[in-house]
């Protein structure tokens, strides 16, 4: 009995070090979210040692490169929310109807043709999509404001706003289909036997029980949007601008920390730590966004008992 | 509802109780009368012609936002395409160069002075190697196809150029006698960056690129599926679990510029790593790919049927045995189906890679993952932001190579998973 039991007493040794060890792999993912929150953190608390916080929050004026340099983030907020409004203003109706059609009214052969294409607009870089805004897009906008007169800039908001809403199409509507095919279909069919027409049951049936999942969806994407990068990097200004004009330059808030972080100067200078201000806003906005739709999405599943989305 | 059915209401509660009458009583009065009139059926709507308009509209909306979406892959596809391809060719073209001591010292002077300036700065630089790999050339005249100037490569792909006058007329000259020729632009594989637009390629990136993904994939593989295996086998329903849960889908969704500045502020500035290098850029991929693994592998490992594990229990077999020699082969397919489609992700991920630094100027190919190097989105991103035209059709031809990986990738993960999919 003896030999048997030992080695039952190491592999109940062993078993115990395994689990342990896949508890420590878990454990790093809390660690990273950990990692960045205060990586962020400590370089923001330094920068609000140096500027003032409310200046920052509520000053207008941004220019880090001068001798007597300002760190006002308003106008830099301003960029950010036009075109990330842009961007949701496009990408919401377009990737909406889109999920649309494909639950509701595309046979499942078209369906799986279409969705797949959809998907490669997800899988395609944003450096990608930067090129492509900055050099088709934005000129297109420049010649089409002249058309009518008008003024536009080569870093238009426009132009990185509408690339941007392209690329979060994807994100909306593959979302969005899967939620509004988890709807039960006997809600639908009991408005169509009244004689409701398609169009009518999608609109004040579907929706309206989809719709929590679909707010989940159009928060992830905009959430998606501000953080945005390469296509504003490349295609917006870098000039802190304050307008309500989408055909001038703006600037963002992730362009200026890539600004920030690319130059030479020291790493302990305002100018650079200022990235971690921005950075530090940044987290916080797109954690509450990401917390309220993983929130409004768990929600959704627990009504309609969901395990698949 | 129904207008008729409802004035069949209206009609009976008037009847029946008072006659204070809503006033929207009198306007279905009205419309009542002009459609019974018409028609005999009593259940005759008469906004039922505007209703189905209205359903059809609504469907053109539908499939319209759908058709934009798939115009604009199209045309995006296309601008690419006629911008890049131009650039899988360059221009050569046919000159007399002089081979002797004084090209070798100042290599401008191989060249008739007519033709210095149309041919590539960067084919000077290659003289003295060529004599010291053919000793024989020393002191001679040779007839030699060489790499043209950008500008004449764009003249001759009929782009914007800048060509003086006389350099024209000199090009235009080449073209009649058939001297000037359109060939393969294998240069673009087999050199590095360069600030000379004819002389850049894209194999420091390339390498670059590889480099940085095996680290990625060595560190994200194991922790992701790890994770997943305890998330999906081992892990008991309580608080910690759900914790841990919400925030992976939270990490999946934190803007990717962020583990930019994670990276910058803990690899490189609190344990030192070397700045630029494919281990910092590595890293901070992986701790990007990671939730995409871990939700794949969850998925996949969700899919095999409890019926394997109770079968493997009823044998005696441990928790961990199961695991290991049943649930994890089974679900290996899904696994690599869902890494694969991570690493095509962090493969096009740019903006954390320009925060640590990948974006230097890197002519030669990295040869350790301790080195400087660059990758392929951000080399797309640095010659994007080149003044020379030239720049614009590698920039693009960047893009198709870049593109082309990542579609084989992303079949290579539908092919696994059509061919080891298992319905159960």
């Amino acid at each position: 009995m003896k030999p048997f039991e030992l080695k039952n007493r190491r592999s109940e040794q062993i078993e115990q070090a395994i689990t342990g060890l896949l508890i420590l792999a878990s454990v790093i993912s809390i660690l990273t979210t950990f990692g960045i929150l205060f990586s962020i953190l400590f370089e923001a608390i330094e920068f609000f040692q140096l500027r003032s916080f409310w200046y920052f929050i509520t000053g207008s004026e941004w220019s880090p490169g001068v001798a007597d340099s300002k760190f006002g983030a308003v106008p830099i907020f301003a960029g950010t929310f036009w075109i990330t409004f842009i961007a949701m203003s496009v990408a919401v109706p377009i990737g909406l109807g889109s999920a649309i059609y494909m639950s509701e009214y595309a046979n499942d052969k078209v369906r799986d043709i279409l969705k797949p294409l959809l998907e490669i607009l997800a899988g395609i870089p944003t450096v990608v999509y930067g090129f492509f805004a900055a050099l088709t897009i934005a000129p297109f906008v420049v010649t089409a404001s002249a058309y009518f007169g008008l003024d536009a800039s080569f870093n238009s908001a426009l132009a990185s706003g509408v690339v941007m809403g392209v690329m979060i199409i994807p994100v909306i509507s593959s979302l969005s289909d899967d939620v509004i095919r988890a709807v039960p279909r006997s809600q639908s069919n009991a408005s169509l036997a009244l004689g409701m027409t398609k169009s009518e049951t999608i609109k004040s049936i579907i929706l309206p029980s989809a719709a929590p999942g679909i707010i989940s969806a159009a928060l992830l994407g905009l959430s998606k949007a501000l953080g945005e990068t390469m296509i504003v990097v490349m295609a917006a200004g870098l000039r802190a601008n304050l307008t309500w004009n989408p055909l001038e330059d703006m600037t963002t808030v992730t362009v200026r920390i890539v600004d920030a972080l690319v130059g030479d100067q020291a790493f302990d200078s305002p100018a650079t730590l200022s990235a971690f201000a921005l950075g530090l806003v940044l987290f916080v906005v797109t954690l509450v966004l990401n917390i309220i739709s993983l929130t409004m999405i768990r929600r959704f599943k627990e009504k309609y008992r969901i395990n698949t989305l | 509802m129904n207008e008729a059915v409802r004035q069949d209401i209206a009609n009976i509660s008037k009847n029946g109780t008072s006659n204070d009458t809503p006033p929207a009583n009198n306007n279905n009065q009205t419309t009542i009368d002009s459609s019974d009139s018409k028609v005999a059926n009593p259940f005759y709507d008469p906004s039922l012609k505007k209703r189905h308009a209205r359903a059809k509209i609504f469907k053109v909306f539908t499939l319209g936002s759908l058709f934009f979406s798939i115009a604009f892959l199209t045309f995006f596809l296309f601008d690419i395409l006629t911008k890049g391809i131009p650039a899988f060719q360059q221009t050569y073209m046919l000159v007399e160069v002089n081979y002797n001591e004084k090209s070798v010292q100042s290599t401008r002077k191989a060249i008739d002075k007519k033709y210095r300036r149309v041919v590539s700065r960067s084919w000077y630089r290659s003289v003295p190697a060529q004599i010291e790999a053919n000793p024989e050339l020393m002191n001679t005249k040779q007839q030699v196809w060489v790499l043209a100037d950008d500008q004449v490569d764009q003249y001759i792909k009929g782009h914007y150029y800048k060509l003086k006058s006389k350099d024209k007329k000199l090009v235009d000259e080449k073209i009649q006698n058939g001297e000037i020729e359109l060939r393969f632009n294998s240069h673009f594989f087999t050199h590095g960056d360069s600030k000379i637009p004819e002389n850049s390629g894209i194999l420091s990136a390339m390498i670059g690129s590889i480099l940085t993904l095996i680290v990625t994939m060595l560190v994200a593989f194991p922790i992701g599926v790890m994770t997943a295996v305890y998330l999906e086998e081992f892990a008991p329903d309580n608080r910690f679990t759900q914790i841990i849960e919400i925030n992976i889908n939270n990490l999946a969704a934190i803007p990717s510029i962020l583990f930019g500045l994670l990276g910058l502020a803990i690899f490189i500035n609190l344990f030192g790593m070397p700045r630029s290098s494919p281990l910092v850029g590595g890293l901070t991929l992986a701790l990007m790919t990671l939730p995409i693994i871990i939700v794949s592998s969850r998925a996949a490992l969700r899919s095999i049927p409890d019926s394997i594990r109770q079968a493997g229990y009823g044998l005696g077999l441990t928790k961990i045995q199961v695991t290991k020699d049943h649930v994890i082969p089974l679900a290996f397919p899904g696994i690599l189906t869902g890494s694969i489609i991570g690493l095509a992700q962090a493969m096009g991920e740019t903006a954390p890679l320009i925060i640590v630094g990948m974006i230097a100027f890197i002519p030669d190919s990295p040869s350790s993952i301790f080195e400087a190097a660059t990758v392929m989105p951000a080399q797309i991103f640095t010659w994007a932001g080149m003044p020379e035209r030239a720049y614009i059709e590698r920039t693009a031809a960047g893009i198709i190579v870049l593109l082309s990986i990542l579609i084989s990738l992303n079949a290579l993960a539908i092919y696994l998973r059509k061919r080891f999919e298992i319905k159960w």
